[in-house]
């Protein structure tokens, strides 16, 4: 399977990955290399098997509902490149 | 052209936890900002996430209330996005495998009828921070503290045809959620919110129309209009031979006007894959049983028990079920004064009492005026020893300064007149005083009779008994 351009250039606007057109160029047939493996698997008769989403048996363990943080919010904050009036900042973002 | 419309309901419900879906810093409402946000809703690298039983417990308990499938396998899921107030850049959620499956919802319409909704799935997931755009300059602040916080999703079929039925789907289910005590249903906080996906198509026609998405309206009232506003919008394009746009619109609740918020093309890629930090989540028939033993009696069936048992109207049991706390108050009144009162008692709860809580913002479990209070005044109307409006008069005072009714009617000389001899020589003293009006209620003005009842209760304070002070005028003003 062939990706065009701008299939990649979607994908990599969805990841937020700058990519440039001579990356674009080169990833192409790399990932081309990826899907046809894929392509490879979709072959295999899957109906009688259930799908898998995790490749170890073994089951979710749950926690009890406790609060056991206690509020570090200066020591995370320290580290923050922007944080005032105790919240973090990001370049303005409008909806 | 005739068209009908069709709606579908999301409703996010925030769960009533000590801390959050997969950490342990805590929910609670209002704290300062990032103060509860921990090294994991963060997203800082090696956190891992660990589920909270509690958010589990509360799902199946919505999976039991609503008659539905539980998924004895569910798994947890990653919806990719960006966006700064979720810092792992993927939200946590359930998709192909939630842990509530297919159910359904008996809602009651305007007109007394019955109609089920079917509820298509119910998932976990986790909440997103919150973000301010317009307090500082070119900047967005973020809050993290509702990171994380644990949401249940509930995905209605759709299967709503109007505003209307919309908002009693809404209501029905905000009333359970609180009863099953899984949510605190308070909307202001964003604890229940609503998305609703809304089209319109030619009556008949099998095929949905093209929707629109529109989120997030706090209100009931605001749901109603919301609908409405773009029903109308959705009909006035399509006859204008134009098509409808599939997006996520805002409502406006001051412009009462839904706006388009952004193409959900693109926004919609999210590319949902199994969280491998999480487990499948295994539920037992065990446990399930387990929680069923701790659900109360659901609201659909008390409603149902209180129209059987006391002869109310389906109007009233769905109004007193509306909170246990309020059903549980007119249980413990009628308890006292008998079957035979019992719509006497619905009407004194649903009308001053509420009225009066409402007007004192107070819960009906802080009432001023307890049941027992409340039954010893129903008594005095039921007996006749005080009419329905000197009623009121006591109310209040029971309101104010507590006591009980009996001290209340001795005290203020509040006690009915029913001596017919009385009543009679009051009648009398009025007629006497109104020669003119008596004249031409003879000469057939027949709505002066009205006047002479003012009249008559004016003269006894409002003591003489309504029903008689009827009777007798009619035979003295012949």
């Amino acid at each position: 399977m062939i990706l065009s351009d701008q299939d990649i250039k979607k994908i990599a606007h969805l990841a937020r990955i700058d990519v440039s057109d001579e990356q674009v160029t080169a990833l192409r047939p790399e990932l081309g290399k990826i899907l046809t493996m894929i392509e490879h698997m979709d072959s295999v008769d899957t109906q009688n098997v259930a799908p898998l989403s995790h490749p170890i048996e073994a089951n979710q363990r749950l926690r009890l509902d406790e609060v056991t943080e206690i509020n570090q919010r200066d020591t995370f904050q320290k580290i923050a490149p922007n944080a005032d009036h105790g919240l973090y900042f990001v370049p303005l973002v409008i909806e | 052209m005739e068209w009908e419309t069709v709606i579908g309901l999301e409703v996010h419900a925030q769960l009533r936890t000590k801390s959050k879906i997969f950490s342990g810093a805590a929910t609670a409402y209002g704290a300062e900002p990032n103060t509860q946000a921990c090294t994991l809703d963060l997203a800082m690298p090696g956190t891992l996430p660990v589920l909270n039983h509690a958010v589990v417990e509360m799902a199946i308990k919505l999976g039991l209330a609503i008659d539905a499938e539980i998924n004895k396998r569910s798994i947890f899921e990653r919806k990719n996005y960006f966006y700064p107030d979720l810092p792992k850049g993927y939200q946590i959620s359930q998709f192909q495998l939630p842990i509530v499956g297919k159910g359904h919802l008996k809602i009651l319409l305007e007109d007394g009828t019955e109609k089920v909704i079917g509820i298509t799935r119910a998932h976990l997931e986790e909440d997103a921070g919150k973000s301010m755009h317009e307090e500082y300059s070119q900047q967005t602040g973020l809050d993290l503290n509702r990171a994380g916080t644990p949401l249940l999703e509930i995905v209605s079929e759709p299967e709503m045809r109007s505003a209307k039925e919309a908002v009693a789907y809404l209501k029905t289910l905000h009333t359970l959620l609180r009863y099953i005590d899984i949510c605190d249903g308070n909307m202001q906080e964003g604890s229940f919110r609503c998305d609703a996906n809304v089209s319109v198509r030619p009556k008949g026609q099998r095929e949905f129309g093209t929707r629109a998405e529109i989120k997030n309206v706090n209100s009931f009232r605001f749901v109603e209009k919301a609908i409405n506003y773009e029903v109308e919008r959705q009909i006035a394009l399509l006859e204008r031979g134009e098509k409808i746009v599939q997006e996520t619109r805002l409502y406006d609740a001051d412009k009462n006007e839904t706006r388009s918020m952004r193409s959900k093309e693109e926004a919609h890629d999210y590319r949902y894959f199994p969280d491998p930090d999480l487990l499948p989540l295994i539920i037992t028939i065990e446990d399930i049983q387990k929680i069923l033993t701790t659900l109360p009696e659901l609201p659909e069936k008390k409603r149902l028990r209180l129209m059987h048992d006391f002869d109310l109207t389906p109007y009233d049991a769905s109004n007193l079920v509306m909170t246990q706390a309020l059903a549980n108050y007119f249980e413990n009144v009628v308890a006292i004064v008998g079957k035979p009162n019992a719509k006497l008692a619905a009407n004194w709860i649903m009308g001053d009492l509420s009225a009066s809580l409402n007007k004192f913002n107070l819960d009906i479990t802080n009432s001023p005026v307890t049941p027992k209070q409340l039954s010893e005044l129903l008594m005095r109307i039921s007996d006749n020893t005080i009419s329905g409006k000197i009623a009121k008069t006591v109310f209040e005072a029971l309101w104010e300064n507590g006591g009980n009714a009996d001290a209340i009617i001795a005290e203020k000389g509040l006690k009915q007149v029913t001596d017919t001899g009385a009543i009679e020589a009051i009648i009398q003293q009025v007629i006497n005083n109104n020669p003119m009006q008596l004249a031409d209620y003879r000469s057939g003005k027949d709505k002066l009779f009205g006047f002479f009842v003012g009249e008559v209760m004016k003269l006894s304070r409002g003591k003489a008994n309504p029903q008689q002070v009827n009777d007798l005028l009619k035979e003295k003003l012949q």
